[in-house]
């Protein structure tokens, strides 16, 4: 009976109930997306490292991957340190630098990766043909479509250009292979990738056994954190950067990110609250005399509440299943227009669903819109029976 | 029809309800008003009661401190000899909701209620079977004559069918004692006389019933009546 009442009492005043429901799950949504920005990034940058099953980054000495021109000297001899340690397994140097490509009286720039085709993890193979010789060269379709090439082009390459003489240095004939989609490019990024060597060949002499990263897979069963601390004790030229402590990192510069969606998810949640108190203390003002004769007729106080609360309880439910769905379509809309932000991996997202995180987000507010109807309804329920009538009958 | 005012917890006496020097003041502000100044007052069982006096004289305090949902400041309340002046909120229900029935001025029937429903709520809280509940709401209703009405909503029922419908309720849980307040106050003249004449069937039937009202015809359909002023009774107080 309590909940025959309960539903009939919220379809008796439709309009308020469908306004009450799109309001709290407006809230939902915002709590949603606010949960899923917060976690988002850290996740989706952390399941972006790990994806090529590289445990640890070497950089020039106090920097981070790609941040600066910096090199690290002597890939050989860092190479021969690495492989003294048994637990490391691969190791994947990587050098990067700026491409130059003529097409007809334009310049294409491009960033170009060296790298060693047997164990690299920059770049996922579409189509063609890897860079197994020397004259190959692979490219994002970005650039293939900049440059109106196709698979088999020969292209002249440079490493400078002079824009005021319109010269060109460190020019090399390649042929264009293959397809890749760079996993750490920018979105419109224009990427492209020859082997190391060949890079090293090309043009400034001060490039030669130079990388600008070191990737390096750890045997299974070994510890990133301890073989990270090995190679900053045995290479004192590199800062080693363990997926641990690269979050770590992300973290910290993401912290105002996380802030801005804890303190917006924690307002969706108050929003969420003072509607569905709002809404039931406007419900039982308005049935207060109905509430006085159940309680005159022997309806226990408990079973008012009940009843009340079950109001609030079918909005806040309604309310953040309506809010997931809500959540997810903007939380996509916005994931589409961040993404383009200049300079990140195209493969970060801001807003990723995590079911644990989510469900608990919405179960909370649905928790808090319970409660929220618990202190109204037990004040009407507990209102002065006699009092209430008279007041009533006066009216 | 008997059955429907058959005692279920209050024990069997030939007083059922029995006042004595009963208070009770409220505060208005910096003051306090005295609604009622020294009652005493006994019902027998089977009578048929009404409480008539000048607006403000106190005879709805004096029959919400009957029916238990206000406490006396001094004085006690007894029905079917059992104290309810002092009871809990919790104890105060559970005495409501077997052993009295309350008819308001104003039916207030559940809006989202069927009428068959609404005879059926004060079952439903007491916990008996829905069977039993459907099959006495029934019974109930066809008493009060609105047997074809059972499935009609309050909106759909005339201020007359709607005040038998709260009495049909009032009923439900077979109540010692049936308390009215105006029941004819909304009603005009025909159908007042309607629920007049359901009254008095209800009292040749067994129940005990006290109406407080303005209504000279409810009052001159009872058995005794009970004059108050000020807060006191100034006639009637004792069984004649």
């Amino acid at each position: 009976m309590r909940l025959t009442l309960a539903r009939a009492s919220l379809i008796r005043h439709r309009a308020r109930t469908v306004l009450a429901v799109l309001g709290v799950a407006v809230a939902a949504a915002m709590l949603l997306d606010m949960v899923m920005l917060a976690t988002g990034m850290r996740e989706s940058f952390r399941e972006l490292l790990v994806s090529r099953g590289f445990d640890i980054r070497l950089a020039p000495k106090g920097t981070l991957p790609f941040d600066t021109d910096a090199t690290i000297p002597s890939v050989g001899a860092v190479t021969a340190v690495l492989r003294s340690n048994p637990d490391i397994r691969e190791i994947s140097p990587v050098l990067g630098a700026s491409i130059h490509i003529p097409v007809g009286p334009r310049d294409v720039s491009a960033t170009i990766l060296g790298i060693d085709p047997t164990v690299q993890g920059d770049y996922e193979f579409l189509s063609g043909r890897d860079v197994t010789t020397p004259d190959a060269m692979v490219a994002n379709d970005s650039l293939i479509k900049r440059l109106h090439a196709r698979i088999g082009d020969t292209l002249s390459v440079a490493t400078g250009y002079d824009p005021q003489t319109r010269t060109y240095s460190g020019q090399r004939k390649l042929v264009l292979t293959g397809r890749v989609r760079f996993i750490y490019g920018a979105a419109e990024q224009l990427s492209a990738a020859v082997r190391r060597e060949t890079l090293e060949d090309m043009g400034d002499p001060a490039r030669r056994d130079r990388a600008s990263l070191f990737m390096v897979r750890v045997r299974k069963g070994a510890d990133p954190d301890r073989v990270r601390d090995w190679i900053e004790t045995y290479i004192p030229t590199v800062s080693a950067i363990s997926v641990a402590t690269a979050i770590a990192q992300v973290d910290q510069r993401l912290s105002y990110f996380r802030q801005l969606a804890i303190i917006l998810g924690s307002v969706s949640l108050l929003v969420g609250f003072l509607l569905v108190t709002t809404l039931v203390t406007v419900s039982v003002n308005e049935r207060a005399g109905e509430i006085a004769v159940m309680r005159a007729i022997g309806v226990s106080r408990t079973h008012v509440v009940e009843q009340i609360v079950a109001e609030g309880v079918v909005i806040s439910i309604v309310g953040a299943l309506l809010g997931l769905a809500l959540g997810l379509v903007t939380a996509r809309y916005l994931n589409g227009i961040l993404s383009t932000f200049p300079g990140l991996p195209m493969a970060i997202d801001f807003f990723l669903f995590q079911p644990l995180a989510a469900w608990s987000a919405l179960g909370l507010l649905a928790v808090s819109g319970i409660a929220a109807g618990i202190y109204p309804a037990w004040r009407a329920a507990s209102l002065p029976i006699s009092e209430t009538l008279r007041r009533e009958a006066i009216a | 029809m008997s059955e429907a005012t058959a005692t279920q917890d209050v024990h069997v006496d030939r007083v059922l309800v029995s006042l004595r020097d009963v208070h009770r003041d409220y505060p208005l502000g910096a003051e306090r008003v005295h609604a009622l100044q020294g009652v005493t007052l006994d019902v027998e069982r089977g009578d048929y009661v009404a409480i008539v006096g000048p607006s403000g004289c106190g005879k709805s305090t004096l029959l919400n401190l009957i029916g238990v949902i206000d406490q006396p400041t001094s004085g006690t309340v007894e029905i079917g000899g059992k104290r309810v002046d002092q009871m809990s909120d919790w104890e105060a229900t559970s005495f409501r909701l077997r052993n009295i029935g309350f008819v308001f001025q104003r039916f207030y029937l559940m809006p989202i209620l069927s009428a068959l429903e609404n005879v059926a709520l004060p079952m439903a809280e007491a916990g008996f079977p829905k069977e039993e509940q459907r099959m006495r709401a029934a019974e109930l209703l066809e008493y009060v004559g609105l047997s074809s009405r059972e499935r009609h909503r309050p909106s759909q029922l005339s201020g007359g069918e709607q005040q038998r419908v709260a009495i049909a309720r009032a009923l439900a849980n077979r109540p010692a004692l049936l308390l009215a307040d105006e029941p004819t106050g909304e009603l005009d003249a025909h159908t007042g006389a309607e629920i007049i004449s359901l009254f008095q069937r209800l009292n040749s039937d067994g129940a005990t019933i006290l109406v407080v009202t303005h209504d000279e015809e409810l009052a001159g359909a009872a058995r005794r009546k009970i004059h108050m002023r000020d807060g006191r009774i100034v006639d009637g107080a004792v069984h004649p």
